[in-house]
């Protein structure tokens, strides 16, 4: 689960362009909307085909990411329960 | 009666340190290459981190060039924005084309996408600024950048808008690089930028920039030139060159003796140079010339930064000495003819006049 949880630290950033800020600087639990990482509706959009393409992870409403993205957290729990590759 | 076109202000990012207006080319960066990129400035200084993740190199050195022309105009907005370039956010757009191609058509994300239109610089520069007015932007090879010049000038002439931001952008990324040295449109060797005109090989040295002006039918304290007349041609025989630009200044009751300085886009490609080589030895052999392209070096809308070059040189009635071309002096330039070409196409004549 770590493992996951710092793969997606780097994904995201080098897919956000997330250019100042580090690793270490996100927290499993910090909010990644908002006033966490600041991302917003586009940076979301990005995530779930990052989903797709990555862990073949369909979301079929894309409400659920308000929840699913919420943290690394959440995001690390959903992809392990739903992974396909 | 048609209104006076003014460049009210200036702002570049290029190979030269030119983002700085206090400047004029103090500091001259040489380089010994087949390319040459940007002298970058501090993007951060100008955008929010927030906002340059998402913005590809040409649309940074947009939003620098362009606010840093409103600034020096005094503007926080202006009735258009018309911006003109060879190739757009050529970056992303082959980035979205690779993930459509490895991707099977499959998961293609938004930004790339977002960004791989060719009025993407335009449109960044509106949103900036909540710019509602019209927008537009003009992809005309070598002559994209004078295609907004004539759009902006004929509204300000009609008294249609006041302030428009007019500029000129083209970004080098490594593909738009390799199939250009492919096609033998880069110099295989190195050039020296010192030497430019003497290394007698073919093709030329490719590179990058963006030029943003304010332009207006009012003038101001910060006004720098007047736009007096642009004409830009797809093609015209070597031989007939002469007899258009003397047509051209005829329709603006100007002979050649009127020019005080002509600026040529000599780019070293010893099998086009020959365009203006003719007119340096021909009909502007007694006027003073210039050169520019070892500073910008060659790009779609390279000519912006003669369009900036003449701006400042009538502003600070200086002309340095690295674009000299020719000794004849000329002590206070009041009227300056540009002559671009690329690859014996797309001519253009831009003339500015002291105000």
């Amino acid at each position: 689960m770590s493992e996951l949880k710092l793969e997606l630290k780097e994904k995201i950033i080098e897919q956000l362009n997330l250019e100042d800020i580090a690793i270490e600087e996100i927290a499993d639990t910090d909010p990644l909307f908002g006033e966490g990482l600041g991302l917003d509706s586009i940076d979301a959009l990005e995530l779930i085909v990052m989903l797709d393409k990555d862990y073949g992870i369909k979301l079929a409403d894309p409400k659920q990411g308000r929840t699913i993205f919420e943290s690394i957290d959440s995001m690390a729990t959903y992809i392990e329960e739903h992974r396909s590759r | 009666m048609s209104k006076s076109v003014y460049i009210n202000s200036v702002g570049s990012v290029s190979v030269q340190k030119t983002f700085d207006n206090s400047e004029f080319l103090n500091e001259i960066t040489t380089y010994n290459d087949t390319v040459a990129s940007v002298v970058n400035p501090d993007y951060k200084a100008y955008i929010p981190p927030t906002q340059a993740r998402r913005m590809a190199k040409g649309i940074k050195m947009s939003t620098v060039s362009s606010q840093t022309a409103l600034q020096e105009a005094g503007l926080e907005n202006v009735d258009a924005i018309i911006v003109g370039t060879g190739l757009g956010c050529i970056g992303d757009s082959v980035k979205f084309v690779r993930d459509i191609i490895d991707n099977d058509e499959q998961f293609l994300t938004p930004t790339r996408f977002i960004q791989s239109s060719h009025n993407t610089v335009s449109g960044q520069i509106a949103l900036g600024i909540s710019c509602k007015g019209y927008n537009f932007t003009y992809v005309h090879a070598a002559v994209s950048f004078e295609s907004c010049l004539i759009d902006a000038k004929m509204q300000l002439e009609n008294d249609e808008a006041k302030n428009i931001l007019v500029g000129g952008v083209d970004e080098m990324v490594k593909y738009h690089v390799d199939t250009h040295r492919l096609i033998g449109h880069i110099k295989s060797e190195p050039a020296d930028s010192t030497r430019l005109l003497t290394v007698n090989t073919k093709g030329s040295v490719m590179g990058e920039g963006a030029h943003f002006f304010v332009l207006s039918n009012e003038k101001q304290e910060s006004t720098y030139a007047e736009l007096v007349a642009i004409e830009t041609y797809n093609s015209i025989a070597q031989e007939n060159i002469p007899n258009k630009i003397e047509a051209f200044l005829e329709e603006n009751h100007m002979t050649i003796e009127d020019l005080d300085l002509v600026i040529l886009g000599n780019n070293g490609d010893v099998d086009f140079d020959g365009y203006y080589e003719n007119l340096s030895t021909g009909l502007f052999k007694d006027r003073p010339q210039a050169y520019y392209k070892h500073l910008s070096t060659e790009f779609d809308t390279a000519s912006g930064f003669a369009f900036w070059l003449s701006a400042k040189i009538l502003k600070t009635q200086t002309i340095p000495e690295v674009v000299k071309l020719n000794e004849i002096e000329v002590s206070n330039p009041r009227t300056i003819l540009i002559y671009n070409q690329y690859r014996g196409e797309n001519h253009s004549l831009m003339l500015l006049r002291k105000c």
